[in-house]
């Protein structure tokens, strides 16, 4: 298909318009509860794509990942002594850096060792061996996490008022979200920038169009890989911040439900596709608080399997994606 | 198709000394389904026998691991059934647990005070089998377009679906709470081992016995099938396939609902058995678990598929539950180290058991990437030259 002028803005044009009618029907509030709960569905998301873009793995475990963030956050927090809200500007910056940079960091790490030992031995293996060694890594995280943390939910402490508003141009914000949407705002433009200007980032883009032919190129594939897996772990680190900082709570089973539905929103905006990855993210959080409001929140799991299916069905590459191959 | 045939009972002839093995797989080879049934009673008498014998005996009592057996029966069906999907035909199947729902739901929704049907089991299972096999044929066909990973997630979807449709139609399945006191199979004194019930694991036990027998007969007839070699064509090459005649539509969907119909078949076994059915009991995990039975067992091998289903039941099912009584039974001594204690008898084991379970699956995947047993067809495929099936890849992207 030849890229025609005027395509590329049509997209856009097109949700900017459904984004309009929507905020006149659900209103402000839950216009911006939408964006939140997209962007932690985003941020998850891009793991996931990047991930199937470079090694074509399916890794049931991210959503995990996302779980042992919000906990490694909780730990980090409560240990240092914060049991509130911290209402001394400088000192909440200071934790809140902290708290993203250890916690991205150290996640990044444990994705890193994760497919060190349970992904590249099986890199050319039956395609369906590192699925199942995925969801192996995901009931051992959870048991990890359930055996620290105990198999209760847990309140952790938000250290961003949760009351405090800001008003935008007229428009009254809560601040968590507003902070949680610019993070991840942020974080997108970030990796996007990493992957299409730096050099490792080309060589990420090289893999996962041809890892042979990258490696015939000088391309160091194993690095390449790890860092895949450290950026897409780090990001959904950053996710599990969020989750604390925005919902206060979290448990050892939430990585599951979180991660099917980032899954799914990768597959809708196209897997392997960094954009569409953030697209299908603020979809299904569009998706969710719409039914919601609806009253439908009961269904709201199945409306948004419902919308993917007919997606797929009339756009069987997801919205942005790309005609893939088949490896069963 | 003679190494297909040979299959019939190459899994557990393996374990068999060399000239028993050779007179073995010539029988196998030509009377396959008589094969399969020996094989099926052979397993079947054996293992009540096997867990009266030491090490096996300390795990809990004999009628506890018949029980046991009986459900392991019902993962043993569910991944027969998915391996037609996944191993036979390459289609990824990650919702398959709502096939073995609407099995259940099935089955308690004719055979319960819900409705006052009152249909009796044995039609049920007949019933059960179809109505999965259509919603198998109603789910197939919107993903017939979709490719690999999509046509994954799509199943995903209709897997999370299904079980939120349970519970929120509440005329028809009681919602959250399920279906309760659903009736157990009635045949009074089958076989003189007494009637079905709770207390008495051994007629369910046959019973599950008797199905997986003829589902595996069944599926090794269709495997050599003119089906069967379609759907290995179509997993090796959709497009190759088409073009050779195969209509690659009704072989697809044929897969979906012969997979599905196993399923329903499982469902309602398990719904008489457990006497209950809800919404919780169909969840992701399920799915999983059956996938990882089938991968683990060796995609496209039916007996190796029944084997990786019973092992892995038996690991997560009986085995991590039953750790801690059996290691304590050992009377180990505590080891002293100075500056660590290891007691080994203090630690339960239970609080780790999935903990357990993922290194188990993890290892047994890395040990085996392609399964315990592969097939034999499959192995040769997977071990040709890697650049031609880039090659074919390729081509497929480019249409």
């Amino acid at each position: 298909m030849r890229p025609r002028p005027g395509r590329a803005l049509l997209v856009p044009a097109v949700l900017l318009l459904l984004a309009t009618l929507d905020w006149t029907y659900i209103g402000t509030e839950q216009f911006v509860n939408a964006l939140t709960i997209g962007a932690v569905y985003a941020l998850i998301a891009l793991g996931y794509t990047m991930v199937y873009g470079i090694i074509e793995l399916i890794n049931f475990a991210h959503g995990d990942i996302f779980m042992v963030g919000s906990f490694v956050t909780y730990w980090l927090l409560s240990s240092l002594g914060f049991n509130g809200t911290i209402s001394d500007p400088p000192l909440l910056a200071v934790v809140l850096v902290g708290a993203f940079l250890v916690t991205m960091v150290l996640l990044g790490v444990v994705g890193v060792v994760i497919e060190r030992f349970a992904y590249r031995p099986l890199r050319n293996a039956p395609r369906l061996a590192p699925l199942i060694t995925a969801i192996g890594v995901s009931f051992i995280l959870q048991n990890i996490i359930q055996i620290f943390f105990g198999p209760s939910p847990i309140s952790a402490p938000q250290v961003i008022d949760v009351q405090a508003r800001v008003s935008i141009g007229g428009i009254d914000i809560s601040v968590v979200k507003l902070f949680v949407i610019a993070i991840a705002f942020i974080l997108m433009i970030a990796l996007q920038t990493f992957v299409s200007r730096t050099r490792m980032g080309r060589a990420m883009r090289s893999t996962a169009i041809d890892r042979d032919a990258a490696q015939l190129m000088g391309v160091d594939i194993n690095t390449t890989i790890a860092v895949t897996f450290f950026i897409g772990s780090a990001l959904a680190g950053a996710a599990g911040v969020v989750q604390v900082l925005y919902l206060g709570t979290t448990n050892f089973q939430l990585g599951f439900q979180a991660g099917l539905k980032a899954f799914t929103s990768a597959v809708l905006g196209g897997i392997g596709n960094i954009t569409g990855a953030a697209l299908g993210g603020f979809l299904i959080g569009f998706i969710e608080v719409n039914s919601t409001v609806a009253g439908l929140s009961r269904w709201s799991e199945a409306i948004v399997f419902g919308i993917l299916v007919l997606v797929l069905v009339f756009r069987p590459t997801g919205l942005l994606g790309q005609q893939l191959g088949e490896r069963a | 198709m003679s190494a297909g045939r040979l299959q019939g009972g190459g899994a557990p002839l393996g374990l068999l000394p060399g000239a028993l093995r050779g007179s073995a797989e010539r029988f196998a080879g030509r009377h396959q389904s008589l094969a399969v049934l020996v094989g099926v009673a052979l397993v079947g008498a054996l293992l009540p026998l096997v867990i009266s014998v030491p090490p096996f005996s300390g795990f809990g009592n004999r009628n506890d691991f018949v029980d046991g057996f009986a459900n392991a029966g019902v993962f043993v069906l569910l991944a027969l059934g998915l391996n037609v999907v996944v191993g036979l035909a390459g289609l990824l199947d990650l919702g398959y647990a709502a096939f073995f729902a609407i099995g259940s739901y099935a089955y308690a929704y004719g055979a319960s005070p819900f409705s006052h049907l009152d249909v009796p089991f044995w039609p049920m299972l007949v019933v059960g089998a179809l109505v999965a096999a259509t919603f198998g044929i109603l789910l197939g066909a919107p993903t017939l377009r979709l490719r690999g990973d999509y046509l994954a997630i799509v199943t995903l979807g209709f897997g999370e679906i299904v079980p939120v449709v349970f519970t929120n139609s509440d005329t028809y399945t009681n919602g959250t709470n399920g279906i309760s006191a659903v009736y157990q199979p009635s045949l009074h004194g089958l076989f003189g081992i007494g009637s079905f019930g709770f207390g008495n694991p051994w007629p369910y036990y046959i019973t599950v016995l008797m199905i997986v027998a003829i589902a595996m007969i069944l599926l090794y007839r269709l495997q050599d099938s003119r089906l069967g070699r379609a759907w290995v064509a179509i997993r090796e090459d959709e497009v190759a396939a088409a073009s050779m005649g195969i209509n690659t539509v009704t072989t697809k969907l044929l897969a979906f609902a012969i997979g599905a119909s196993t399923a329903g078949l499982a469902g309602v076994f398990n719904a008489s058995k457990l006497s209950i059915v809800s919404p919780d009991q169909f969840g992701f995990t399920v799915s999983f678990t059956v996938l990882a039975m089938v991968v683990l067992g060796g995609m496209g091998n039916i007996w190796g598929v029944a084997i990786g289903a019973f092992t892995l039941y038996e690991i997560q099912s009986v085995f991590l539950k039953q750790l801690t009584n059996f290691v304590q039974g050992l009377h180990l001594p505590a080891v002293d180290l100075g500056f660590l204690r290891l007691d080994i008898s203090g630690i339960d084991f239970v609080q780790y058991q999935f903990l357990l379970y993922g290194l188990a699956l993890v290892a047994m995947m890395l040990l085996r990437p392609e399964g315990l047993f592969p097939s034999r067809q499959r192995k040769r495929e997977l071990h040709e030259s890697a650049e031609e099936a880039a090659e074919s890849n390729e081509d497929v992207v480019q249409t």
